[in-house]
């Protein structure tokens, strides 16, 4: 079982506000308490405050820039981000900007992280042009954890091509995650995989930590 | 080579060192920051030069100094950041020199927001710059037309000597999609031989101006650039036309709002009412004779933006009077739903089917 505190990290790119969406939406069915840090301050569109609506429909809190309600590109964070990390009644998730760059913001909370059990996943997208080999994703783990002063703790298969994705895609990311696995020890968390394509994986490796999802970021109109 | 996951800025970066972009001169500013940061990654590798520069008319005019020399050479910037160049652009055009220049386009007016808008097509298609000049101006809708169009920009603004512009909104410069990089067609380049590039003592020096102090001479200069853009309407023209010639109704869009707009007109043919769009591809020129193939028992063009109404103008141009032209839009930074252009369309459709 994961720890209460789940940070999501990876690859500029890779999906993790995605991920971390559906991860919080998937919570709210065990957990009474769920909230959702939005930490980005590298991208200004597609972030997880853009959903807050739905998600607090859904019960669970959002949290992000300081400054309610605004497009601002600058990086202003929610001082409550300290309470989720510290309240163990609350189970949270912080959806970090992508790369070195976008996990700067984490390792100002770094100390009170260490203070409690955390879990941080790396998501990885084997379809990205800068994580296509095992060498380079590791390169950008390594980075992101010297960044975050924090220890990533799993890892995350979300090789997609959006709504185009196929098995093929989702094996072609599963191979890579797992020889990302075999050289860093870490172990495979979840192969996350979009619902549609989800039901046609015969393949047990990945069939035993599938997390099917959907996506909440993308517009009917986007591909 | 297989399908990679990018965002419309990074591809951007990626299609123009494809292109043999080596210069890349800039200034920050939010939606497109991601094509100065994969620019200033990627072109030390290349031995190319990334350049921030203390201003955006400082980069342009870096931009009219490394074309004149002869390289391949971009700036990209968002709306504010555009403005401030038109200047540097007019001087380029008026000296004839080749560039390619990005505009992820944010909403306006002066500083406006961050998020997308297509409040720009005045200034990209009239210029902000003076003088009787023009350029040509791409709209892809996807990050795969987008990475296409950069790929072949840099050939038309060769042969040419032009400036090409790229015009997305926010959204193509922060969408991630699939693309695959393709090389373009070929095309002939002259021998640079105008470029400030050094005599090696075997001619006379170059000079690269826009200046014209006789007023004959200067006419005649804009005799010959008009020549030239009537050549580049004849022959560069792109859009995208669909289901025009027995439509009810007709839509015209460029770039994200296309694919909105198509979205909505699926839904409308569920119901029995016949969309058709024009989607030009280029702004300028602009496909003026697409539009004289309407069904002549259309009920009406309905143009979708987002900006209050810019590119409305160039339809009624090329509508000619022929069938009433209505508009929906959104803008500072809000983008149409599908549920705004259907709505539009049925009351244009009235009591059809």
């Amino acid at each position: 079982m994961d720890k209460r505190l789940v940070i999501v990290t990876g690859h500029y790119g890779t999906g993790k506000t995605e991920f971390s969406v559906n991860y919080a939406v998937k919570c709210i069915e065990k957990y009474e308490k769920v909230c959702i840090a939005d930490l980005d301050i590298v991208n200004p569109y597609f972030r997880t405050r853009e959903r807050k609506k739905i998600l607090e429909k859904l019960g669970i809190k959002v949290l992000s820039s300081s400054i309610e309600n605004t497009n601002l590109d600058i990086p202003a964070i929610s001082p409550e981000i300290t309470g989720i990390i510290q309240n163990e009644k609350i189970k949270s998730i912080i959806d970090v900007g992508g790369d070195p760059a976008g996990a700067t913001s984490l390792a100002r909370f770094s100390k009170d992280i260490h203070k409690v059990d955390y879990d941080m996943f790396y998501v990885i997208n084997a379809n990205r042009p800068e994580t296509q080999s095992a060498d380079k994703t590791i390169a950008y783990l390594k980075n992101i954890e010297l960044t975050s002063k924090l220890k990533v703790t799993g890892l995350v298969n979300n090789t997609h091509l959006l709504k185009k994705t196929t098995v093929e895609d989702v094996e072609r990311g599963h191979k890579l995650t797992k020889e990302v696995s075999r050289l860093t020890g870490l172990p495979i968390k979840y192969e996350s995989v979009i619902e549609s394509v989800a039901e046609n994986i015969s393949n047990l490796d990945i069939k035993n930590k599938i997390f099917p999802i959907k996506l909440f970021m993308r517009e009917d109109w986007m591909s | 080579m297989a399908k990679v996951l990018m965002k419309g800025n990074e591809a951007v970066g990626a299609a123009a060192i494809k292109a043999g972009c080596k210069y890349f001169f800039g200034y920050p500013i939010t939606p497109q920051n991601e094509i100065p940061e994969y620019m200033s990654r990627e072109l030390p590798k290349i031995g190319g030069v990334f350049l921030q520069a203390e201003s955006e008319i400082a980069a342009i005019n870096m931009v009219y100094g490394a074309s004149g020399a002869g390289a391949r050479v971009m700036t990209s910037s968002s709306s504010p950041g555009i403005a401030l160049k038109q200047e540097g652009i007019s001087y380029i055009a008026g000296a004839e020199l080749p560039c390619v220049i990005v505009n992820m386009m944010r909403g306006g007016p002066g500083l406006g927001g961050i998020q997308p808008s297509q409040a720009d097509y005045f200034q990209a298609t009239r210029g902000g710059g003076n003088g009787d000049y023009r350029h040509i101006v791409y709209a892809p809708s996807s990050i795969q037309e987008t990475v296409d169009i950069m790929m072949e920009s840099f050939d038309v603004a060769e042969m040419y000597r032009i400036p090409v512009m790229v015009l997305g909104d926010g959204m193509i410069g922060q969408m991630m999609e699939a693309v695959e990089f393709h090389e373009p067609k070929k095309r002939e380049l002259q021998e640079k031989t105008w470029a400030t590039d050094g005599t090696k003592g075997k001619r006379k020096p170059n000079i690269i101006n826009s200046l014209f102090l006789d007023p004959q001479e200067c006419e005649n200069h804009n005799i010959r650039l008009e020549e030239k853009h009537k050549i580049i309407s004849e022959k560069e023209v792109r859009y995208e036309a669909e289901g025009i010639e027995d439509a009810d109704v007709v839509c015209v869009a460029y770039g994200t709002t296309s694919r909105i707009v198509k979205n909505a007109i699926v839904e409308c043919k569920k119901e029995g009412i016949k969309v058709g769009i024009i989607r030009p591809i280029t702004l300028w020129p602009f496909p003026m004779e697409i539009f004289d193939k309407i069904n002549k028992n259309a009920k009406g063009v309905l143009t979708v933006e987002m900006s209050m109404g810019q590119m409305i103008d160039d339809v009624k141009i090329a509508v000619n009077g022929r069938f009433p032209v209505h508009f929906v839009g959104r803008s500072g930074g809000m983008v149409p739903t599908p549920a705004n252009v259907i709505d539009s369309i049925k009351n244009i459709a009235g009591g059809v089917k």
